[in-house]
């Protein structure tokens, strides 16, 4: 055991530290704050930003070189956050494609998939959105009804049959129709690409017959309806599919096997890569401050609220070493199962506890927007956590994981 | 960065496991409750023969010459196997304060002590004077205690031991009689205010440790428990309302154990900042045990209400040592008072 970084993890984490406080937007050069990501002007400052990473190649350091990283290790990439979110940078407005589609694409693409979309989900040239959620299949996702059919020959539009594709037969040509609504898709309004589980074979058991599709939102069929989330901003929208045709490269990984590809994405999302510790370190790091300035103004307050500091701080940093540790097993050769589920409940109630002891240290204070009409960087950040518990697969679904994957306990 | 166990650490704890199976089953930690002091010598001489109890002994004096990450993994194992003797005590606060006791008095206290300690032969308790009573004074061989910010060593005949009634049959206290003189006196002043302060964060995590590992037993019986009681026709296991509850205790101590790991590595190395670790450690452990223990109670129902089920001897354990050496809330004061004496951002 040896919790230090190495010299060269030190260098790296100078150069990172060095280039960011040369090229993070910021007030005092004129170049920030960015516009919120999810206004049609932010989005595209966001789109910018990643281009201007991926320039400097710290977009995505951990890729391998041909698509646009620095082939660096699990440790260099946590270093990167940590340094990226303690200067501040913007938000990543490619993350759905970068931490998620992006691990899956890994593991699960061909060849000519990696190529074809990776460096340019890396660039920031085609930002992704998530197409899981149906009106009707949220926790219960394998209730999805969006469905995928072969397209008969020649295929121009038409639902072509009514047999769909069958599990595992795979095959590269031919082409696709999407029918069907997604919705809650973050970044849905603004993004270039979505990824989607849709029923292939509507005959297959529910978990069976699943297809997992990437598709053009611009393509002939797709329409995009953005809803105002609770800031009053569309960072994410409903996507309605109609006779959209999608050309059978654009499967990732086998016919009839979308749910084992989705729930790599979703281990993706709950585990590792998509909350790395640095946000809620940063955070915590942040509330600690709040807390000594509001005792000395309101010290009686801020004393009602000393143990609640603590414990959130001591989480954040709990959820930082607890991934260290697994980074370390990852790094040689283990593998994330169930367990992601137990840092899912862990990150999202400790972001929730951060921001909720923010708030309540700032008392009336808390609900004022700034002069731009935005929620201030803590009621922001509350905002964002209230939905940690919901996404990616709700709390109470991450429970019966662990009851069930982990302890053992019978399934329901 | 390298946050791992080596091979030779995680077959230690194998090997601990192994020998607590067949020598500390509910039978035995019954049997310790009902003993004179609450643990048992053979059990504590044949851990010595492993080299448990002279673990951080250096080898001169026949022990094994290692650290606190090393002892860490047997302390959590202790605590899963309910392991009744005194080896946070012995291992991980005494031996250390005689391998750095200073002058003639250290090299007298080493020379006297550590190789009865390395064979299973001596037991040490330590006090401070704010406790109403020290743990495991009625068994141990040497006592370090506290008084007026200096620290004493006083052998078993010195003092007086008046045995304090308390819950948890295998964890004894008692109040101890002395006199302090400059016979007993090991360090003074501010050297002392040192060491009496790796004292108490070498408790935090040792006592951490051990907490983890009780946790995570009672999990496991609930969870067992879950799987084999019926009720409504389906084992009660099935049930969102059980698994939920599991499943967040499950989490607290998921989380609580690498805290407690780094706690025992910083405080090896020396670290700054092992104090603020060490206190983050028993506050996710404290926290980690109570809602074990609460939640395993639950789950368990009115058969684990009872003296007979050996639910108890794990649920005890968990809140006399939660509240021991500082309870949770305790040391997240702490924790804060720490980073607010840093400098600010």
């Amino acid at each position: 055991m040896d919790l230090r970084f190495t010299s060269e993890q030190e260098r790296f984490r100078a150069e990172v530290r060095s280039w960011l406080e040369a090229n993070v937007p910021s007030p005092s050069r004129g170049t920030g704050p960015l516009p919120s990501l999810d206004t049609a002007a932010g989005f595209e400052a966001h789109r910018e930003w990643e281009r201007t990473m991926f320039d400097a190649r710290w977009s995505v350091v951990s890729w391998p070189e041909e698509y646009g990283g620095r082939g660096a290790g699990l440790f260099e990439w946590l270093i990167f956050e940590e340094e990226y979110y303690r200067a501040g940078a913007p938000t990543r407005v490619g993350q759905n494609g970068i931490f998620l589609l992006a691990p899956t694409l890994f593991e699960f693409g061909s060849p000519e998939q990696k190529a074809r979309y990776l460096p340019a989900m890396a660039s920031g040239e085609e930002i992704w959105c998530q197409g899981w959620s149906e009106p009707d299949a949220g926790s219960d996702l394998a209730a999805i009804r969006s469905r995928a059919e072969r397209s008969t020959a020649g295929g121009t539009g038409g639902t072509g049959g009514t047999g769909g594709g069958t599990g595992g037969t795979g095959g590269t040509g031919g082409t696709w129709v999407l029918n069907g609504q997604k919705t809650w898709c973050s970044r849905g309004a603004f993004a270039d690409w979505i990824f989607g589980l849709f029923r292939s074979d509507p005959e297959a058991e529910r978990h069976r017959g699943l297809t997992y599709f990437l598709v053009k939102m611009d393509s002939p069929g797709v329409t995009v309806r953005p809803i105002a989330q609770l800031d009053g901003e569309t960072g994410f929208a409903e996507v309605f599919f109609e006779d959209v045709e999608v050309p059978a490269a654009q499967v990732l990984g086998a016919v009839g096997e979308g749910w084992k590809v989705a729930m790599a994405t979703a281990g993706s999302e709950r585990g590792l890569s998509l909350r790395s510790p640095a946000r809620y370190t940063e955070a915590a790091a942040r509330l600690v401050e709040l807390y000594r300035r509001r005792a000395a103004t309101e010290p009686a307050g801020a004393a009602r609220r000393a143990d609640a500091v603590a414990r959130a701080v001591i989480d954040a940093e709990a959820y930082r070493l607890h991934t260290y540790w697994t980074a370390t097993r990852v790094a040689r050769g283990g593998g994330v199962g169930p367990e992601a589920s137990m840092n899912k409940l862990f990150w999202s109630e400790t972001d929730l506890a951060i921001h909720t002891t923010a708030l309540e240290l700032l008392g009336d204070e808390a609900e004022m927007l700034g002069d731009d009409g935005r929620p201030p960087p803590w009621l922001d950040g509350f905002l964002f956590a209230l939905a940690g518990p919901i996404y990616a697969g709700t709390n109470e679904i991450q429970r019966n994981v662990v009851a069930e994957r982990v302890l053992g306990l019978p399934r329901s | 960065m390298h946050f791992a166990f080596d091979e030779q650490q995680l077959e230690f704890r194998a090997q601990l496991r192994a020998f607590a199976e067949k020598e500390c089953t509910p039978a035995a930690i019954r049997g310790a409750w009902t003993s004179p002091v609450g643990w048992s010598r053979p059990r504590w001489v044949a851990l010595a023969e492993m080299g448990v109890v002279g673990l951080t002994v250096p080898e001169e004096h026949g022990g094994m010459g290692l650290g606190l990450v090393d002892l860490v993994l047997l302390l959590e194992e202790a605590g899963r196997s309910g392991l009744p003797e005194p080896l946070v005590e012995t291992a991980a606060l005494g031996v250390p304060v005689l391998l750095d006791a200073p002058g003639k008095q250290g090299e007298a206290l080493r020379a006297r002590w550590l190789a009865p300690v390395a064979d299973g032969g001596a037991a040490i308790a330590v006090g401070m004077s704010s406790m109403p009573a020290v743990p495991g004074a009625e068994g141990a061989d040497l006592l370090l205690l506290e008084r007026d910010g200096d620290l004493h060593a006083v052998p078993a005949a010195a003092v007086t031991i008046t045995p304090r009634p308390v819950l948890v049959g295998s964890r004894r206290v008692a109040q101890v009689g002395w006199e302090p003189s400059p016979a007993t006196l090991v360090v003074s002043g501010f050297e002392a205010a040192g060491v009496l302060a790796g004292i108490e964060d070498r408790a935090a995590m040792g006592v951490g440790a051990v907490l983890v590992g009780v946790a995570d037993r009672l999990i496991a019986m609930a969870a067992h428990y879950a799987q084999e009681r019926k009720q409504f026709g389906k084992a009660i296991g099935s049930f969102q309302a059980v698994k939920h509850h599991l499943a967040d205790a499950l989490v607290r101590v998921e989380f609580a154990r690498p805290v407690v790991y780094r706690a025992a590595w910083s405080l090896s190395e020396g670290d700054p900042e092992a104090r603020l670790h060490a206190s983050m450690a028993k506050a996710m452990a404290s926290e980690a045990a109570t809602v074990a223990a609460r939640t395993a109670l639950q789950v368990h129902g009115a058969i684990g209400y009872t003296w007979e089920h050996d639910l108890h001897l794990w649920m005890k354990r968990a809140w006399a040592l939660a509240a021991s050496w500082g309870d949770a809330a305790a040391h997240r004061a702490r924790v804060l008072e720490l980073l607010l004496a840093h400098p600010s951002a």
